[in-house]
């Protein structure tokens, strides 16, 4: 991977008459003069490039850090394989600095400075939906690991995509038969009051209705809230099951002064991993999640049945057996969220390989094969598990993993069907023009 | 301010002016789109020098201004399928009455607690987007559709996703900000406020009603603001609540004084620096902001007037 800095590089500019005069002659120079065909062969292998928009620094830096990690490891794979269609791929990065104004800038350098083939790799939902519109008006491809249902919901456009993780709907209605099966069938939200909190808010006590199970009080908690013991009061005592999203520097004082509310005679809890990516779940103050549950797209401990994909790809990224970076066991990965990236390329690849792309213009060519696909079997190119692919929502569902904590460590307990995550389509992208 | 002819800086004006609308012919595309988005967010620096720079009045919260005119524009197309002239002047019209209430209230406080109470409103203001999640998008925001973003005049219509026409409103929004800010501080009215500035005790003696002058000051800032935001709304397609938060209330500030406070182009030249100090820079490294950091302090030292008041007490004294 590479990072490129062309400020003001000429050739990026308009093809000018003498420009154009000079090279027609170079061409035809070329053209008579002996290895050409050499040169012919040059061009067609020229790298593919993928623009890469990373949260290296802002909110998202700890993802961003580790999304770059499993991009370079699958980009490595798929190059040492082969590249895409005979051609090596090569990745060019660019801080958005978690921030949609900065997203939507860095998506049209990306299109004009850089041309690069497509852009990738975005994460968090607000800098997916600023640079949204930047990518509809390049045409540019952007394959998005993002897992907001903002792309499922089909109000960005026609050419952005998450083929390879689910979203937060997807995921919010797997986990509810488990919930009702297993936890408890009285439930109490605490959520951040913002976006990310809503989708939970919204989705869960459908999915839990249906299973026989209901919300009995949701507790929306002001971002810039900082202690949380005067909200517990609010849980209503019939509560079975404490169900948690808060994420951010706060999660800590969260769940210590939760412990400290309830001792030794709590509800279930059950989270979503979110809350401690790039976190280690041994640190001072997680003390009481033992025995709780959690939401993992993909699990941050290697577990006893792991898959040889599943172990590859941790091979791979350099991850070892508790989710952390290989020789540094204080750099806890967001394992749950960056296998992603890897699968993503991987359909990138597949799509591009389907639809010949050679080069930008076959960018509409792209973004129909893309449309195309249905299922990615669970193999080395998805070693999270398998996944079908709705093209009319540009969205993929799949597994998902409930991992207890167990003696310091996450143990996956169950594993939900595709079918448990799939919903109704709501709205259809390839009705949209390219 | 020295007095001069209106001939030099009306000519200097319109020279920058032809000088952007020339170099959208020659300047690659990522700097062609790049000074599309800076021109209008100029604006939003322009509006803000227009309180600060001439007034002395330091605001910490006029990221509510351009919001109300980037919510104002943006939902009314999202929500109410509004045309992009009605949303254009519904933006305007929301930053326009923001500034007024705001004005109304702020204005009883000076110095510090104009700070403090401009930057509490927008603190109220950002988490009223939050809050109303279900109109605004939240902290996720929203996108203004492609195909609304079209500018129907008669039997033409101008797309403005292109990036041509968005280049072009882009400049003729700046060169009528630019030409109004020039004729308002070279006008009686904005000699008034530049009293103010220097001495408001003694405007007063003269016979000057301050506090309404400073409120006409604020209503004109905060309607410059909202401006931008309208057009940034339905040129880049995208209302957020981040350009509603505390970071978009320091950026103009910065970039005016990067610039040079009370200097007509300073806010252009601010705005065209930071945007590419930050882009170069963080092609080299994901610490730019450091670098972004020693830039500002060695302008400070060294110019402490921002690049264009330097060079006007330095060199051309009647720059305005």
């Amino acid at each position: 991977m590479t990072d490129k800095n062309g400020f003001f590089d000429l050739s990026k500019t308009g093809l000018s008459r003498r420009t154009a005069l000079k090279g027609l002659a170079a061409g035809a120079g070329l053209a008579v003069a002996p290895g050409f065909v050499r040169y012919s062969q040059a061009q067609s292998s020229a790298s593919l490039k993928i623009g890469f928009q990373s949260h290296r620094t802002g909110i998202g830096a700890a993802y961003g850090r580790w999304y770059e990690k499993t991009t370079a490891a699958a980009i490595k794979a798929i190059n040492d394989a082969g590249g895409i269609n005979g051609r090596p791929v090569e990745v060019i990065i660019e801080d958005d600095g978690t921030d949609p104004g900065r997203g939507a800038e860095v998506v049209g350098k990306f299109a004009t400075q850089h041309k690069t083939d497509i852009v990738f790799g975005t994460l968090f939902s607000h800098v997916v939906i600023g640079s949204a519109p930047a990518a509809g008006e390049a045409k540019m491809p952007y394959f998005v690991v993002s897992e907001g249902h903002h792309v499922a919901s089909t109000k960005l456009n026609r050419y952005v995509f998450q083929p390879g993780i689910t979203d937060v709907k997807s995921q919010i209605q797997a986990m509810a038969p488990w919930i009702a099966a297993n936890a408890g069938k009285k439930v109490t939200q605490i959520f951040p009051d913002f976006a990310f909190g809503y989708d939970h808010r919204d989705y869960l006590p459908p999915a839990l209705k249906a299973q026989g199970a209901e919300v009995i009080a949701q507790i929306a908690i002001p971002p810039t809230e900082s202690s949380f013991t005067k909200y517990f009061p609010q849980i209503p005592a019939e509560t079975e099951v404490i169900y948690h999203v808060m994420v951010g520097p706060a999660v800590l004082t969260f769940v210590k002064e939760l412990g400290e509310f309830y001792g030794s005679n709590r509800p279930q809890l059950f989270g979503f991993i979110d809350s401690l990516e790039a976190t280690d779940i041994n640190s001072p103050g997680l003390e009481f999640l033992d025995g709780s549950h959690f939401w993992e797209g993909s699990p941050r401990y290697a577990q006893p049945d792991d898959s040889a994909a599943q172990q590859a790809y941790r091979a791979a990224v350099g991850i070892d057996d508790n989710g952390a970076a290989v020789g540094d066991p204080k750099d806890v990965s967001t394992a749950a969220h960056m296998f992603g990236c890897w699968e993503t390329l991987y359909v990138v690849k597949k799509a591009m390989e389907d639809a010949g792309y050679k080069g930008p213009e076959d960018r509409a060519k792209l973004v129909e094969a893309t449309e195309a696909l249905t299922e990615f079997a669970e193999g080395p190119e998805h070693p999270q598990g398998p996944k079908t692919f709705n093209g009319k929502i540009h969205q993929c569902f799949g597994i998902q993993n409930i991992s207890k904590v167990e003696g310091g460590k996450l143990k996956v307990v169950h594993k939900t069907k595709i079918e448990d995550g799939l919903y109704e389509p709501e709205g259809d992208y390839t009705t949209q023009a390219l | 301010m020295k007095d001069a002819s209106p001939a030099k800086p009306y000519a200097l004006h319109l020279g920058v002016i032809i000088l952007l609308f020339a170099l959208s012919f020659v300047l690659p595309d990522y700097h062609h789109g790049l000074l599309a988005r800076i021109m209008v967010l100029a604006v939003f620096a322009m509006g803000y020098n227009m309180l600060f720079g001439y007034v002395g009045l330091l605001s910490l919260g006029h990221a509510m201004f351009f919001s109300a005119g980037l919510y104002g524009a943006g939902l009314a197309v999202i929500h109410l399928g509004w045309s992009v002239p009605a949303a254009f002047a519904a933006g305007i019209l929301c930053g326009a009455l923001l500034a007024l209430v705001i004005g109304v209230l702020a204005l009883r406080t000076s110095g510090v607690a104009f700070m403090i109470v401009t930057m509490m409103f927008a603190q109220v203001f950002y988490l009223v987007i939050l809050y109303f999640a279900s109109w605004t998008g939240g902290d996720q925001g929203m996108v203004v559709p492609q195909p609304a973003r079209v500018l129907v005049l008669g039997s033409t219509s101008l797309d403005l996703t292109s990036p041509t026409v968005r280049y072009t409103s882009a400049l003729a929004l700046f060169s009528i900000v630019l030409l109004i800010t020039l004729a308002i501080v070279r006008s009686r009215y904005g000699r008034v406020l530049v009293a103010i500035r220097e001495n408001e005790e003694r405007t007063k003696m003269l016979g000057y009603d301050t506090f309404s002058n400073k409120l006409v000051a604020v209503v004109v800032s905060g309607t410059i603001c909202a401006t931008s935001g309208a057009a940034y709304a339905l040129l880049f397609g995208y209302v957020g609540s981040s350009f509603a938060s505390v970071q978009y209330s320091i950026l103009p500030l910065l970039w005016v004084l990067l610039g040079g406070a009370a200097t007509t182009l300073g806010p252009l030249i601010g705005t065209l620096f930071m945007y590419y100090v930050v882009d170069i820079t963080s092609g080299f490294t994901s610490a730019y902001l450091l670098i972004v950091g020693i830039a500002l302090i060695l302008l400070v030292l060294f110019f402490p007037k921002g690049i264009l008041g330097s060079i006007r007490q330095r060199w051309l004294g009647w720059l305005p």
